[in-house]
């Protein structure tokens, strides 16, 4: 008897073990599969021109030097443009967070005319392709006028590219990048959420605005922080609104962009009498570059990591 | 409804039209954004896709196209020799990496859930993907030749006869019908693709899985269910809301993503070619295709989709 029970837990330790190997694997695995593209970039920023062209060489370089990282950062004007960016990028993530919150909750919660109707509308802006309003886009912010208002006081509408209102105005509206899902994701959570909860604070006598703002927006932290991350990570990678509201070199997305051929230019005549951008050369720039730009991104995600975890810690409640 | 009660002779707002009223204010947002914004635009680029754009120095003058302003809609339809290839190979390529995404990713999200060591890190590395191929860090990849050679996305030939030998070694030992296994074996060949496209899918999974109360688990646990049962009776209904929103959100993105070649031939007609007229009808034509796949994809999957809370 007593036998029969050891066999029994050692042939469910073997079964534990054997799983958790086999997890260890598959993870190992698919890490592999994302990370190598990502360390052919680390390799390739270390590398001279020269290395490049060495077939004997795959990533480690025979002498690795931090050339490119010096002047990827002298030509993206890097620390000015890190906090000049990531001001620009954490604004435009918290508005929109704020107004697809609130709108959420209201398709969650509420009962009103026509609310099938106006969700499709969410789900429409999120499925029409970009390209499709791009030239009216443009058209919009270059003329921009609310009802004649500006015409009135100036005696034409004003010209809103170049500047970052138009990103703010998208963005308190609901119509920055991909908000839909967001407000999607969002009214998905609050419809999970026990509907008891507001009823309680309903009866102790707390306002709609108030029982959203202490009893739902605590509970909704995981989802905020999740819906914070993709804002801020689109916002900071985007080229497609940053290309068409801003000429000048406003953020890194455009910056980056650019990168080889300003350097290029201000590095006259360092490559010999040649007068085209060597291909090795742009793509050492575009990995150092692209190196520089995703790290942040990565040691933000790393700290979001740990409230993502927290905020569901303490909000126990849900489910 | 009644919105609306009468009380010593004055109207007022009943409780549901108190309710409806507050809905509105909490979607406020909204609703300036769309019918101030987003609706005007739509309309003018239907209006471009059904004329002649002439651009002049103080803005620009549309003219109606030829056949009752159908001209560009027929030309995309029956005189261009690509258009019709690329919107049906677009629609099949989707129709064979969608469920392997969903899969995947709610497979990702379940390994990722549990509890080992090096999950942290982990699930970072699983997130890598939206950072690597969103915006300009997915274009600058593109375009990068030396990369793409170094990397071994592409298959070299002693890849080339792993895969071969995996379809043999399937055909002979398994009874598996012939289109079965070589959806499998492009599947495995994709991982790349697969594993790059679903890291949204993941993290919104993660988060539907966390948010599951770990007191059901308990309860049914009490009761003698084991995990094959706790997945299926539990994990998955609470989750299964999860798997439409990834749905519609994979659908969208293979279709709106700018690796798509559709997406290309779009931007190209518009902007290099400055055809604006064709362009648009073009994007119309494929937005009408992609609306019609979800609509059905979310009627079929909406059906099975649990809500804790139904009202």
């Amino acid at each position: 008897m007593k036998d029969n029970i050891r066999s029994k837990f050692n042939m469910y330790r073997i079964a534990r073990n054997l799983s958790s190997v086999i997890r260890a694997v598959i993870i190992i695995g698919i890490c592999y599969v994302i990370l190598h593209p990502l360390i052919v970039k680390i390799c390739v920023s270390f590398m001279s021109e020269s290395d490049l062209y060495d077939a004997s060489v795959k990533y480690i370089s025979k002498a690795p030097n931090l050339t490119n990282y010096k002047m990827a950062i002298d030509g993206m004007e890097y620390w000015k443009m890190l906090i000049k960016t990531g001001i620009f990028s954490a604004t435009i993530s918290l508005l929109q967070l704020f107004s697809c919150l609130l709108t959420a909750y209201g398709f969650a919660r509420f009962r009103f005319p026509f609310k099938k109707l106006l969700f499709g509308c969410v789900i429409l802006t999120l499925i029409v392709p970009p390209q499709i309003i791009m030239l009216p886009l443009f058209m919009k912010y270059r003329f921009f006028d609310i009802f004649g208002i500006f015409k009135a006081i100036k005696g034409s509408p004003v010209n809103l590219i170049d500047s970052l209102i138009p990103f703010y105005i998208q963005s308190a509206t609901c119509m920055g990048i991909r908000n839909g899902l967001y407000i999607y994701l969002l009214r998905q959570f609050f419809k999970g959420m026990p509907r008891e909860l507001e009823e309680a604070a309903f009866v102790d006598g707390s306002g709609k605005l108030r029982t959203f703002f202490t009893i739902m927006l605590p509970s909704a932290i995981p989802m905020m922080v999740t819906v914070f991350l993709f804002g801020f990570v689109w916002q900071w990678t985007d080229s497609f609104y940053s290309g068409l509201f801003l000429t000048k070199n406003h953020v890194m997305a455009s910056v980056l962009s650019n990168l080889s051929a300003n350097i290029y230019s201000s590095y006259e005549g360092f490559g010999g009498s040649m007068n085209f951008i060597s291909p090795g050369f742009v793509s050492m720039m575009n990995n150092t570059g692209t190196v520089l730009m995703i790290l942040p991104l990565i040691i933000l995600y790393l700290i979001c990591q740990k409230s993502f975890v927290e905020g569901i810690e303490r909000s126990g409640i849900v489910g | 409804m009644n919105y609306f009660k009468r009380r010593n002779g004055k109207l007022r707002l009943s409780l549901t039209g108190k309710e409806a009223v507050w809905g509105i204010l909490f979607i406020l947002p909204f609703l300036i954004g769309f019918f101030g914004i987003f609706l005007p635009m739509i309309i003018d680029s239907v209006r471009f896709s059904f004329s002649n754009m002439d651009v002049e120095s103080t803005g620009y003058v549309l003219h109606k196209a030829a056949n009752n302003g159908w001209e560009h809609y027929l030309r995309a339809l029956t005189i261009d020799p690509d258009f019709n290839m690329l919107l049906i190979n677009s629609v099949l390529s989707m129709l064979v990496r969608v469920p392997l995404i969903i899969i995947f990713s709610f497979f990702a999200a379940t390994l990722l859930n549990q509890k080992f060591k090096g999950r942290a890190v982990a699930r970072s590395v699983f997130f890598l993907p939206v950072i690597l191929t969103s915006g300009v860090v997915f274009g600058l990849e593109n375009s990068d030749l030396l990369v793409r050679t170094l990397s071994d996305v592409n298959m070299d030939a002693s890849e080339f006869e792993n895969f071969l030998n995996v379809s043999r070694f399937l055909m002979e030992y398994t009874n598996l019908p012939k289109p079965i296994i070589s959806y499998l074996t492009t599947a495995v060949n994709g991982i790349y693709d697969i594993v790059v496209a679903s890291g949204v899918q993941i993290l919104i999974f993660l988060a539907g899985l966390q948010s599951i109360s770990p007191s059901l688990y308990e309860a049914s646990s009490m009761e003698g269910a084991t995990g094959w049962e706790n997945f299926w009776k539990i994990t998955f209904p609470m989750i299964s809301p999860m798997i439409l929103v990834n749905s519609v959100y994979t659908i969208i993105d293979m279709f709106t993503n700018e690796a798509n070649e559709m997406m290309n031939e779009i931007k190209t007609t518009i902007f290099s070619e400055v055809k604006y007229g064709f362009g648009s009808a073009m994007a119309w034509i494929y937005f009408v295709c992609i609306a019609i796949i979800l609509l059905i994809a979310g009627w079929l999957i909406s059906r099975k989709v649990f809500y804790y809370d139904e009202r």
